[in-house]
């Protein structure tokens, strides 16, 4: 028993690292490469938890957690960029090191909210809440000090594979499978919205008159 | 047997699709009158109806009184919207297929938020207020300028922020619940928590508690969480406005109240009301202020949104029969005024081409009708009697004082602060030599017109059977 908490800690644990990873991160194509390892090892830790805990719908979710998180959304975002001419683009709003060190702050504070649950049930999901809680947190901060929608919306989705990690961690919650479907439509349906309403205002170094003739300007 | 409650649900997203194949958008804006009337007659057909719990849907006083408002604003919204929408395609900020994007997405939203209010489920009750706010946030972004694109991007952020947020407060929940009522479905549903609640460890419902206030509290508008609102209302088509402030931000309110309800059930776990005081006055106060500054007449009015949700929250944390009485009071005669207040400000935009206050001036000589419709729901949004929002403020006011006489002042200052404001305002756009141009308005009047009506004779006369209504949703509220 003993073992299947260690190695679905260890799958969280790596999860973590990755979203120092994205913190740190300073081109968009690194960035997007250490959230394609997030994904696939979210898709690792739900599978685990689907295999050990036996609740078989939860293969759906890491499926799509592997597919569309691991592989479409970041291979489309890699083209886009690419296409785009953006992909060495360095944005500095925050300091690495500052932001590495509010990183760990957060990482403090999710493990210091969370040791409260002491008894019961719940303190099994215990350390794996207080993980996905600084995953989440961590994907706020990535949000807050980067300054570019490709890189906010990454932080957004590294934000949602902490939710979903926390939901697997709750053991039996139902709507696990659905909320994830759900999230992944909804966060594709938004990739979509950046690159067709937002790019224009927010990557100033594109040319305005490419894009404009791109989604067929009406005025 | 078809219940009430899933027409409530089921029509809007039936609607919704419909909507989407039908190309003109003429057609279009009758059909979405249509379902939206289906609803709200739903929505009535509920109130004289049974009352039903069920795994999924619950059917309460609480929640109907939500569903009311909700799908009356929803229908009269669609009357408004119907008038006001091909002025859009007139001046060529919007087009035809934008417009059946626009109508389908607004039955998508109506469905949303009334299976947030009508779901058990806590997770069911997420879900629909989500896709409520993701979809207004690809409408707040329909016109497509850089201005409305950057409100609809600061929307997501901070929406976003909340969605999480809310969702990790409910996993929390289920945690909780987990021990007593075991895996799976019964421990995310709402009634089986609240009755639960005693034996839940009070920990963990801390813990839960704070993370749904900051998450749900994000979508009600409170300070510090507000910086969405303004630029939300502002930028999005003014039919939107109108259901924002008098829809979405109350549906937010109802999922804080409801796991303030299952809080509350635990004795050793925080109490809600003290944070809740706090959160609403620190609203209450920050907004009345910020109400000077605003040259924008929607900002001015999403500001006022805020200052009134934070009266609201105010009251909720007071707690006990008659303040949340007049909480629930308040929820509904600010729904009625503040979206009507929404479709005066569509009519003036038309006929000033613009919502900068400073372009408004003279109404009341190029458009005198409008002028005295917009000062009489901009005096009862201030809390002038005889209109039914000085009813709830006074209620809420005297309640307070009975209980805590120093902490009314608070709240009362607050009041008084937006007060003076809105009625400078009011003062700039109504009188003063008339600038720019002055278009005919085409828009229909009968939609301000109802919800003034119904705000004043709330406040003249209330039925006793509405009181009792009210009543016995507050004594559910505890």
């Amino acid at each position: 028993m003993n073992q299947v908490y260690d190695i679905s800690h260890l799958l969280a644990g790596v999860m973590l690292v990755t979203s120092f990873a994205l913190l740190y991160q300073q081109r968009i194509a690194a960035v997007l490469n250490a959230f394609a390892a997030q994904s696939i090892t979210l898709a690792l830790a739900v599978a685990w938890a689907a295999w050990s805990e036996n609740r078989p719908d939860l293969f759906i979710t890491a499926l799509i957690a592997f597919s569309l998180k691991g592989v479409v959304i970041p291979v489309a975002l890699h083209r886009t960029v690419a296409r785009l001419g953006i992909h060495r683009e360095v944005e500095k709003v925050v300091g690495v090191g500052a932001a590495l060190m509010v990183g760990l702050a957060l990482t403090a504070l999710a493990q210091a909210l969370v040791v409260k649950i002491a008894q019961g049930p719940a303190s099994q999901a215990r350390e794996e809440l207080a993980l996905a809680l600084a995953i989440i947190l961590m994907g706020f901060l990535m949000m807050i000090v980067r300054r570019n929608a490709v890189t906010q919306i990454v932080g957004f989705m590294s934000m949602e594979n902490g939710l979903i990690l926390a939901a697997t961690g709750a053991r039996g919650m139902p709507l696990v499978v659905e909320i994830s479907v759900a999230f992944s439509v909804l966060i594709a349906l938004f990739v979509f919205a950046v690159f067709v309403f937002r790019i224009r205002e927010r990557f100033d170094t594109i040319d305005i008159e490419a894009l404009d003739r791109m989604r067929g300007d009406r005025r | 047997m078809i219940h009430a409650y899933q027409v409530v649900v089921a029509a809007p997203y039936v609607a919704a699709l419909v909507l989407l194949a039908i190309p003109g958008y003429r057609i279009g804006a009758i059909a979405n009158v249509a379902a939206s009337g289906v609803t709200f007659a739903a929505g009535l057909w509920l109130v004289f109806g049974e009352r039903s719990v069920g795994d999924y849907a619950i059917v309460d006083e609480f929640n109907i009184v939500f569903i009311t408002i909700n799908t009356l604003v929803g229908f009269t919204t669609a009357l408004f919207s119907a008038s006001y929408i091909g002025h859009e395609i007139e001046t060529g900020r919007l087009t035809p297929a934008s417009l059946r994007f626009y109508h389908a997405m607004f039955q998508a939203m109506m469905g949303s938020m009334n299976l947030a209010l009508v779901a058990n489920n806590i997770g069911l009750m997420w879900v629909g207020l989500e896709l409520a706010t993701l979809i207004t946030v690809v409408m707040v972004g329909l016109y497509r300028t850089p201005q409305a694109i950057e409100a609809a991007w600061k929307y997501f952020i901070l929406a976003s922020v909340g969605i999480s947020l809310a969702f990790f407060g409910t996993i929390l929940i289920y945690l909780a619940g987990q021990p007593t009522l075991g895996e799976g479905v019964p421990a995310m549903t709402w009634s089986l928590l609240q009755a639960a609640a005693a034996r839940m460890d009070p920990a963990i419902l801390d813990l839960a508690f704070i993370f749904l206030l900051i998450g749900y509290g994000t979508k009600v508008g409170l300070a510090p969480l507000h910086a969405w609102l303004p630029d939300a209302h502002a930028e999005g088509p003014t039919p939107i406005s109108a259901v924002l402030s008098g829809l979405l931000l109350n549906v937010a309110l109802y999922a804080l109240l409801r796991f303030k309800m299952i809080v509350a059930g635990q004795p050793a776990a925080l109490d809600p009301g003290p944070i809740m005081i706090v959160m609403g006055l620190v609203s209450l106060i920050f907004a009345a202020f910020m109400l000077y500054q605003r040259r924008d007449i929607k900002r001015l009015f999403a500001y006022s949104s805020i200052e009134h949700m934070g009266l609201m929250v105010f009251a909720f944390g007071m707690g006990g029969p008659l303040a949340n009485f007049a909480g629930l009071l308040h929820m509904a005669m600010h729904s009625l005024t503040k979206s009507g207040i929404f479709f005066g400000v569509g009519h003036i935009a038309q006929a000033k081409g613009s919502q900068r206050i400073a372009d408004i001036k003279g109404l009341s000589v190029t458009h005198p009708r409008l002028a005295v419709a917009f000062a009489l729901a901009v005096f009862a949004i201030s809390g002038l009697p005889p209109f039914g929002v000085f009813t709830s403020e006074f209620l809420i006011l005297t309640t307070t004082f009975a209980r805590e006489p120093w902490l009314a002042l608070l709240p009362a200052f607050g009041l008084l602060v937006g007060f003076g404001a809105l009625l400078m305002r009011l003062q700039d756009t109504i009188f003063g030599e008339p600038v720019g141009p002055a278009h005919r308005v085409d828009a229909s009047s009968v939609p301000m017109v109802l919800h003034l009506l119904l705000v004043l004779a709330a406040g003249i006369y209330l039925p006793p059977a509405l009181v009792a209504w009210f009543r016995r949703a507050a004594e559910l509220l505890g």
